[in-house]
């Protein structure tokens, strides 16, 4: 039955070509506009940290003055002074926590002659290989003992290993970065979760890469440079230890929604301890994000993007209202016939399933061109030359998904109109006839 | 001509008509706040920098040597750039328009006061305002004893002792509104510092939507830290040789430093602005299409009803209705349908911006978008219908007498 209705509406497509391809171009504009921005969301709302990312938060405090002015942003940026990370590091109520910075430094080549070139890394505390279950190719990460004599040693990653030593292994070897030799301790394993979670968030969080980690602390001693927002407040001297100027990032590893509890009530403590000792003059509310959340939280997807999405859904539901105005014009138009049939005994079930049929082929046909449509659109969007344009891929799954959406848009665009059409009278069509 | 046949068809295809009107509201809806949207980014992407945007080049040097002097080695860079050809004017600076480098201070006007707002500070050596041609409106450029190195090393104190500065028109009439700006004492950091002169535009580099894309100021504070943006003034033609020359010259003189960002200053604009340019193809790319879908849905809907009604239409033109009576009968019914759609559109254009404004930070859709936008449906939709109305008009009475 269903490959006869199938050839009938093959036969009434082709009867009226020109509305039918419209149709077809239509739903396939619409389908494959949105399958691109869906699939740009899909990749880039992936879990950098897959099986890690549940155990991780981003706790939130706010050590700002009270705000003077409403123009002043409300939100804090969850940055951390140098003493608040410090003590949340020394209190270690955690499982794991670790405080860190971004920064990039002069590498210089260890064959003499070389050109020193730069490379952007981050400053960490010892925890944060451990916590976010770096992969090492050889060696491993430092001690917190490290941390506390300020140790010149580096993790890096292969790809400047290998720029540095060739495919010797560099674990042993010494580094020279701006002026200091650093002693190699580890290799990572091409460790680069998109986005750059552990960072500050920002356009650019997604594809950056980090080449190089060293101790924090050693950072600091060595003045090295620091990238990212910095931002001071009070007016004594702006100091990169100072109480008074955000710019570390902080992530704790709780193993339990618990842990995860008592942590929060921990930060609420501390925030009411320091305001004990005149800091913190804002209402005590510390705040805990699971990793995904904060992502959410600090729009690591660019607003850009979402506009983008919404454009094409929007554009994708009046392609639907106009395919279900000619779907019912043409259905309508039929109407003499699908009385005919009415008339012969086939029942009301039989004429919506046999017009919904009708839908789907369109709807089939509107799906194939939209995945072409939404393969150039992805083309066109890793064309583009942000640091997400290169996950912008269609997987198996999205390749399904298309196929499910567009059979889902043609089949609610079919509905009205198939039901509007099998609610004719019988009788009444043939009188007029 | 009467209305009464044209109201009785439609409600004789009300579902069909509900949905083609709903169609023009959605694409009157977003087409006028894509174009609202592009409006917006288009005046961003126009606002002048104060810069001589064509005559400057510029390139990133950073020094690996700790234990050298940054200022006798700027002054050496300085004195070989000067010295190729082509090359108007060289400075070192630390920020420029565009280039992100972003170090705000809060500015008050009294000692100890409270920041009345946020200002960018941009600090070079001599020569900065000459190699940008940033244009002086009022005062002077700064004395050679007025300059003091910036302190880095010492948590940028260079603000705290600075003895003048040069700020812009924007940030002048907003500090001091209705006042001379000169000889006013402003408190970027711990002391006091005198404004010596007004400059017409220089945008900060990272633009705010708030209306302080131009706060900033100018200090004779000598950057002394490894990195340095070396500045270049030459004619338009000749940047891209003096770029290769001044790299080849910096590495020549020490060869122990990064050189990173050579690039025109158009071509940092260009960077700069990407991303805005990408969503303007976008939003055009989605108007556009949507204006062809629903022009093709008129059409196509149209040249459907023109067939199902020939009958009827020989009928109408049997009993003495005329060619052009046809005509205007469909263009009627179609101005009547998009008239529909463009009212629900300017309540739905409405709620969408309201719905933008709380997700993206959009501003409020300007009135004379919607006129335009409506406008441009309208006629639209009757270019649309025309090739129909006139297929319809061509309809010969004769065509009443036969069956089917």
């Amino acid at each position: 039955m269903l490959g006869y209705y199938a050839a009938i509406a093959a036969h009434n497509l082709r009867r009226n070509k020109a509305l039918a391809m419209l149709m077809v171009l239509v739903i396939g504009l619409g389908i494959g506009a949105s399958m691109t921005m869906i699939t740009v969301f899909h990749v880039l709302s992936g879990d950098p940290l897959p099986g890690r990312s549940g155990q991780l938060y981003a706790p939130l405090i706010d050590p700002r003055p009270l705000a003077h002015d409403r123009a002043e942003q409300a939100i804090p940026d969850g940055n951390f002074t140098w003493p608040d990370a410090m003590n949340l590091l020394h209190a270690a109520r955690a499982d794991r926590q670790a405080a860190m910075a971004g920064g990039a430094v002069p590498v210089r080549p260890a064959q003499a002659g070389g050109l020193p070139f730069y490379e952007t890394g981050h400053y960490v505390t010892a925890d944060f290989f451990t916590m976010f279950g770096t992969p090492f190719t050889a060696g491993g990460g430092w001690s917190a003992q490290d941390d506390e004599q300020r140790a010149r040693v580096v993790v890096l990653d292969r790809e400047l290993s290998r720029q540095l030593f060739g495919d010797a292994s560099a674990v042993g070897r010494s580094v020279r970065l701006k002026d200091t030799d650093f002693r190699v301790v580890g290799v990572l394993d091409g460790w680069h979760p998109q986005p750059q979670f552990y960072a500050q968030i920002d356009s650019r969080a997604f594809g950056r890469t980090d080449q190089f980690f060293l101790p924090l602390s050693t950072a600091l001693d060595l003045k090295l440079d620091f990238s990212g927002r910095f931002a001071c407040w009070g007016d004594s001297g702006d100091t990169r230890d100072s109480d008074h100027c955000s710019w570390l990032q902080f992530w704790v590893q709780l193993d339990s929604a618990a842990k995860a509890g008592a942590y929060r009530e921990f930060l609420a403590g501390y925030w009411r301890e320091q305001q004990a000792h005149g800091r913190f003059p804002r209402p005590v509310d510390a705040q805990l994000y699971g990793l995904m959340d904060w992502l959410a939280h600090e729009h690591a997807i660019p607003d850009d993007l979402r506009l983008q999405l919404a454009l094409a859904l929007g554009f994708l539901g009046v392609c639907m209202l106009n395919v279900m105005g000619l779907l019912l014009a043409t259905f309508l138009r039929r109407g003499g016939e699908i009385s005919v049939r009415r008339a012969l005994g086939a029942r009301r079930r039989d004429v919506f399933l046999q017009l919904g049929i009708e839908a789907s082929v369109i709807g089939l046909a509107g799906g194939l061109l939209g995945l072409a449509i939404a393969c150039l659109g992805l083309w066109t969007v890793r064309q583009r030359p942000d640091g997400y344009a290169q996950l912008a891929q269609m997987d198996g799954a999205m390749l399904l998904q298309t196929f499910v959406l567009a059979i889902v848009a043609s089949v609610l665009a079919g509905l009205l109109p198939a039901w509007r059409a099998c609610r004719i009278p019988p009788a009444l069509q043939l009188k007029t006839q | 001509m009467p209305h009464s046949p044209l109201l009785a068809s439609l409600t004789r295809h009300k579902l069909t008509v509900l949905l083609m009107v709903l169609q023009v509201a959605f694409t009157c809806a977003i087409v006028c706040n894509a174009a609202a949207i592009i409006g917006h980014r288009l005046v961003q992407m126009r606002q002048p920098s104060g810069v001589a945007e064509d005559a400057v080049v510029m390139l990133e040097s950073i020094s690996v040597d700790d234990r050298e002097d940054p200022l006798v080695r700027h002054q050496a860079d300085l004195a070989a750039l000067r010295g190729l050809a082509g090359v108007q004017a060289a400075a070192g600076v630390d920020a420029l328009p565009f280039n992100g480098y972003n170090w705000s201070n809060g500015i008050a006007t009294e000692p100890k006061g409270q920041p009345r707002l946020t200002a960018t500070a941009f600090n070079g050596t001599p020569g900065e305002l000459a190699t940008l041609g940033l244009r002086l409106v009022a005062g002077r450029d700064f004395l050679p004893e007025e300059y003091l190195p910036i302190d880095t090393a010492h948590d940028w104190n260079g603000i705290n002792h600075v003895p003048s500065t040069i700020v812009t028109r924007a940030l002048a009439e907003r500090l001091f509104p209705g006042q001379d700006p000169l000889g006013k004492l402003i408190y970027p950091g711990d002391g006091p510092v005198r404004i010596v002169g007004v400059v017409d535009h220089l945008l900060r580099p990272v633009l705010d939507e708030s209306g302080g894309s131009e706060y900033a100021t100018l200090f004779p504070l000598l950057p002394d830290d490894g990195g340095i943006n070396y500045i270049l003034r030459t004619a338009p033609q000749d940047r891209e040789r003096v770029l290769k020359q001044a790299a080849e010259t910096l590495t020549r003189l020490d060869g122990n430093r990064v050189l990173r960002h050579p690039r025109t200053f158009s071509q940092l604009r260009s960077d700069y602005f990407r991303r805005d340019r990408t969503m303007i193809g976008l939003l055009l790319a989605a108007a556009l299409g949507l204006l062809l879908v629903t022009s093709a849905g008129i059409a196509g809907l149209a040249s459907f009803w023109v067939q199902q009604r020939r009958r009827a239409i020989g009928v109408r033109r049997a009993v003495g209705a005329t060619r052009r009576d046809i005509l205007r009968y469909f263009q009627a019914e179609n101005a009547l349908i998009v008239t529909g759609g463009i009212l629900a559109g300017a309540v739905l254009a409405y709620a969408l911006n309201l719905l933008l404004m709380t997700h993206y930070a959009l501003q409020r859709l300007p009135w004379f978008y919607l006129p335009v936008g409506a406008a441009l449906l309208w006629l639209l939709g009757q270019l649309a219908v025309l090739g129909p109305a006139r297929r319809a008009s061509a309809v010969p009475p004769v065509v009443a007498t036969r069956s089917g």
